[in-house]
């Protein structure tokens, strides 16, 4: 089949080029099972050697290729053209600079996370036989759903609250917040829940749900950011986190 | 000109880079992390199944057991003492992971859990063993994470996006290396008393692969035109299960947890092959017998695939006529194997509950490298002297714990484990040592060498010399080999480098994020690390590991127990003809085991 891409373009150091412009390319032979990403690569390949993004494994794993395709935020490499169609819109995602077509810059969405100390602190001595610290499978579960984050970015810059303000941690800090905040082993949840509580954190939250369908790793990132509220609200994370019976995606 | 000066440079942030920081942080160095891709892009990250370790948390486990299960596995190649550190290192590196906060699944008493994997046994190959530790199928996914916030925690100093093209060597001493600002295609040189590489593998030089795009050998290359030998470079694994098309990877952890392979008959094959542990055997004799079976039209509908079948009434009828008491039902394989799902179901319209999965094996894993020895220090030819100031660990290296095939699990342990001896020993080796001072002009070849891209006007896209590279590389150096087939290879690859050298064009001629220049520089380094394998492969006339030759079928111990080191005749980085190579078969592999233990002597290799 023909498919059509609507890519949006911008070269700051090409003179006529270095305002945000559109330009179509054309495709033949493409077939269903075709990943976007494979298709951005052909138009870089074969067509355009100046077309930029980022990109890494091609299966949704790294987090590199996250773009706004057809409106929605995505990971190029996980979606086919079966899902989106003959006609593609590719445009950078929303809410961060753009440096050059598809790349923006990563570095506030990094700060962000940063911002909720997304690291583990346990300061009691380890074991004295050396070993691990013991975990039961139940209290490891509340946390395996939001582990899974990738930091792609896909879910933060869906969200209409970060597009308003860029000064909110948006979901993404907030995930990797859950990961630690109810993880048995940690000891700080009370210092990032208060880290959390602060007028650019989890309030700026409208549950609006964008970002919960945007996320290509299934996780229900709005259920996490209201479990992160109720937290705060109870001062507490006991039985917050409710472990979603396992669940088919 | 940008300049930057810390005592530790490390370039790649994998699992490799991250573990070596830490630990070298953690020795009082300053350390500077430079990666082409944000850390947690690495394709540590994309490493599915678990990480092996002597642990004994589900049965008895010894390290020594696990030591043996490598050696064995590498078919005797790997070096001894290598795989001796590996296998009782991991235990440590292992739990130091835990209590940086990874989320491992744990067992019914709240220990790490541990499941079977192929080749891992107890007692010296007499049962399969549960020995990989995993958080479900996306245990390298965790590792890098982990890594990645404990580097934060610790303030480690990153420059992410600067993409390395150079090592700066002065007298012999590892002094730097020069970078690419990705954001401005600034130019920057790093000044450092310890380099140390971790860059990744090279799947790309294969049509088929499991590997990222990002993973072109930049850093083995780069070494390699600056004088450091290739060690082992023809043992290249092919994983027996990617999916049909694609080489996307689906995990061995599937085996581990019941799945069988089944060809166009309906037969579970490897009950010819391996009828102990069928399955489960090393990933070389998996590959290869996928092979047979297409090879006498048992692919399924006559095509060249064969699948691979987790749904839980197979695996069940398989458990029951074994004899086993185990049997696995939905919600285990949707809970152990949650990645696995989502990428038949994304990519192959497959669900693996209800069909079984179209795989055929994929280009996955360079057991051969940058040569070390056990402290990750550089080393040159057969006598191991060291190249002072450098360093390698990771897949980019050859330590070489793999020998000619290494076990599931075991690249993982690989990363933690001689990222953190390297950390160490460089933290203790910058305290001793001045500042090598910086040759002249040392950024001035590869300078050239980016003009010569940039202004490029050749004919040929890069990308169509990559495919015609990848295509060469796979019909006639992958899974089985002929000397006939193979000398054809290294004349294609040569004229294809000749084309590269004089015949190619770029579009993007600028500065900033220009990934169509990058692109094209890593083209050079497949190149060069495909040649290498190929001149590596013609001379080794034997099969062994991953080294399959179909006009030497067999293992030749009298002749072979040596590592091949390959060397570039010429100290011109970028000289106008192909370079020779010279191969060097001196370096005999360390015994040292079997020296104590008998059973660590070489043996036919049965599963
Ligand atoms: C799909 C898949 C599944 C796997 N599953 C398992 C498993 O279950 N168990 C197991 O043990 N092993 C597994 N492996 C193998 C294992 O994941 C890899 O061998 C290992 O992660 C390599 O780690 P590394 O640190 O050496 O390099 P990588 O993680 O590949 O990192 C390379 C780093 O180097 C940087 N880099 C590269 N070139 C440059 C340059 N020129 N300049 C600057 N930076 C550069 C990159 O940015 C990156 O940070 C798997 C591999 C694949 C592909
Ligand atoms: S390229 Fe890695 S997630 Fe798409």
């Amino acid at each position: 089949m023909e498919v059509t891409f609507r890519i949006k373009r911008y070269n700051p150091e090409l003179p006529g080029k270095d305002k945000p412009y559109w330009q179509e390319f054309t495709l033949k032979d493409v077939v269903a099972t075709d990943r976007v990403l494979e298709l951005l690569h052909r138009i870089k390949w074969e067509q355009d050697g100046t077309l930029t993004m980022r990109r890494s494994c091609s299966h949704g794993i790294c987090g590199s290729d996250a773009m706004r395709i057809n409106g929605i935020n995505a990971l190029a490499c996980k979606l086919l053209i079966r899902d989106v169609g003959e006609k593609v819109q590719v445009e950078p995602i929303l809410g961060l600079p753009v440096l050059k077509d598809l790349v923006v810059d990563m570095e506030p969405f990094f700060e962000h996370y940063r911002a909720v100390m997304p690291y583990m602190v346990n300061n009691t001595p380890v074991p004295a036989d050396g070993r691990e610290r013991l975990q039961n499978q139940t209290d490891k579960d509340q946390i395996t759903e939001t582990t899974n984050c990738i930091l792609c970015a896909c879910c933060t810059t869906s969200c209409p609250s970060f597009w308003a303000n860029g000064k909110y941690v948006g979901p993404a800090a907030i995930v990797q917040a859950h990961r630690f905040i109810f993880d048995t082993r940690d000891q700080t949840s009370p210092t990032r829940l208060q880290a959390l509580s602060d007028p650019n954190g989890v309030w700026r939250c409208r549950t609006i749900y964008n970002c919960t369908p945007a996320c290509p790793r299934g996780i229900q990132v709005t259920k996490a950011i209201g479990e992160v509220k109720l937290a705060i609200r109870k001062n507490s994370t006991q039985n917050v986190v409710k472990v979603s019976e396992i669940k088919e995606h | 000109m940008h300049i930057h000066k810390h005592e530790v440079i490390i370039v790649g942030a994998g699992g490799a880079g991250l573990m070596a920081a830490l630990y070298a942080s953690q020795g009082g160095a300053d350390v500077a992390v430079i990666s082409k891709l944000y850390p947690t892009r690495s394709h540590t990250g994309a490493a599915l199944g678990g990480i092996g370790a002597a642990l004994g948390n589900m049965e008895e486990d010894k390290p020594l057991w696990h030591a043996y299960d490598t050696v064995k596995g590498g078919d005797y190649l790997a070096d001894q003492d290598a795989a001796k550190v590996l296998a009782e290192e991991a235990v440590a590196a292992v739990v130091e992971l835990e209590h940086m906060g990874l989320p491992y699944d744990r067992n019914e008493n709240g220990r790490i859990s541990q499941r079977r994997f192929g080749g891992h046994t107890s007692n010296f190959g007499e049962k399969p063993v549960r020995r990989a530790c995993h958080s479900a199928d996306r245990t390298g996914h965790m590792i890098l994470q982990t890594l990645y916030q404990q580097c934060i925690k610790n303030n480690a100093r990153f420059f992410d996006e600067f993409h390395v093209i150079d090592l700066i060597v002065n007298n012999g001493v590892a002094c730097g290396v020069v970078a690419v600002q990705l954001s401005t295609g600034d130019m920057h040189i790093f000044h450092g008393k310890a380099i140390f590489f971790a860059t990744g593998g090279w799947g790309r030089v294969w049509q088929i692969t499991s590997n990222a795009h990002s993973l072109t050998g930049d850093g083995a290359a780069i070494c390699f035109r600056r004088g450091v030998p290739m060690q082992d470079m023809e043992f290249y694994q092919f994983h027996p299960t990617g999916l049909y098309g694609l080489g996307v990877l689906l995990t061995e952890g599937i085996r581990g947890e019941g799945g069988v392979l089944i060809n166009g008959k309906g037969e579970r094959f490897m009950e010819k092959y391996a009828p102990k542990i069928k399955d489960l055997a090393s990933r070389d004799v998996v590959s290869r017998s996928i092979y047979m079976e297409l090879r006498a039209g048992n692919g399924i509908n006559g095509k060249n695939y064969v699948y691979l079948d987790i749904r839980p009434e197979t695996v069940n009828r398989f458990l029951a006529e074994a004899g086993e008491t185990r049997r696995i039902d939905t919600s285990t394989v949707i809970k152990a194997l949650a990645e696995t799902l989502d990428l038949c179901r994304t990519y192959a319209g497959v669900d693996p509950l209800t069909q079984p999965m179209p795989i055929q094996p994929t280009a996955h894993y360079a057991m051969g490298g940058i040569p070390t020895n056990i402290d990750t220090e550089v080393i040159l030819d057969e006598n191991k002297t060291v190249m002072r100031g450098l360093y390698a660990a990771g897949e980019c290296a050859c330590v070489s714990a793999h020998g000619a095939n290494r076990l599931g699990t075991n690249s993982l342990v690989d990363l933690v484990v001689f990222g953190r001896r390297g950390g160490m020993v460089m933290a203790n080796y910058v305290k001793g040592v001045d500042w090598t001072p910086l040759p002249d002009k040392p950024t001035a070849e590869i300078e050239a060498e980016f003009n010569r891209i940039r202004n490029s006007k050749g004919k040929l896209k890069t990308a169509e010399l990559r495919n015609k590279m990848q295509q060469v590389m796979m019909d006639k150096v992958g899974v089985f080999r002929k000397g006939s087939e193979i000398t054809e290879a290294v004349e294609d690859v040569k004229a294809l480098t000749q084309e590269y050298m004089t015949n190619i064009t770029i579009d993007d001629r600028g500065f900033k994020f220009n990934t169509d220049l990058l692109e094209a520089w890593e083209l050079g380094n497949l190149l060069e690390l495909a040649h290498v394998t190929a001149v590596s492969a013609v001379a080794r006339t034997e099969s062994r590991g991953a080294h399959s030759r179909e006009d030497f079928p067999n293992r030749d111990d009298d002749q072979w127990m040596v590592h091949t080191l390959a060397k570039r005749c010429t100290d011109d980085l970028y000289p106008a003809e192909v370079p020779a190579m010279e191969l060097n078969h001196k370096k005999a592999v360390d015994t040292s085991l079997a020296d104590l233990d008998p059973r660590f002597l070489p043996k036919e290799r049965t599963y």
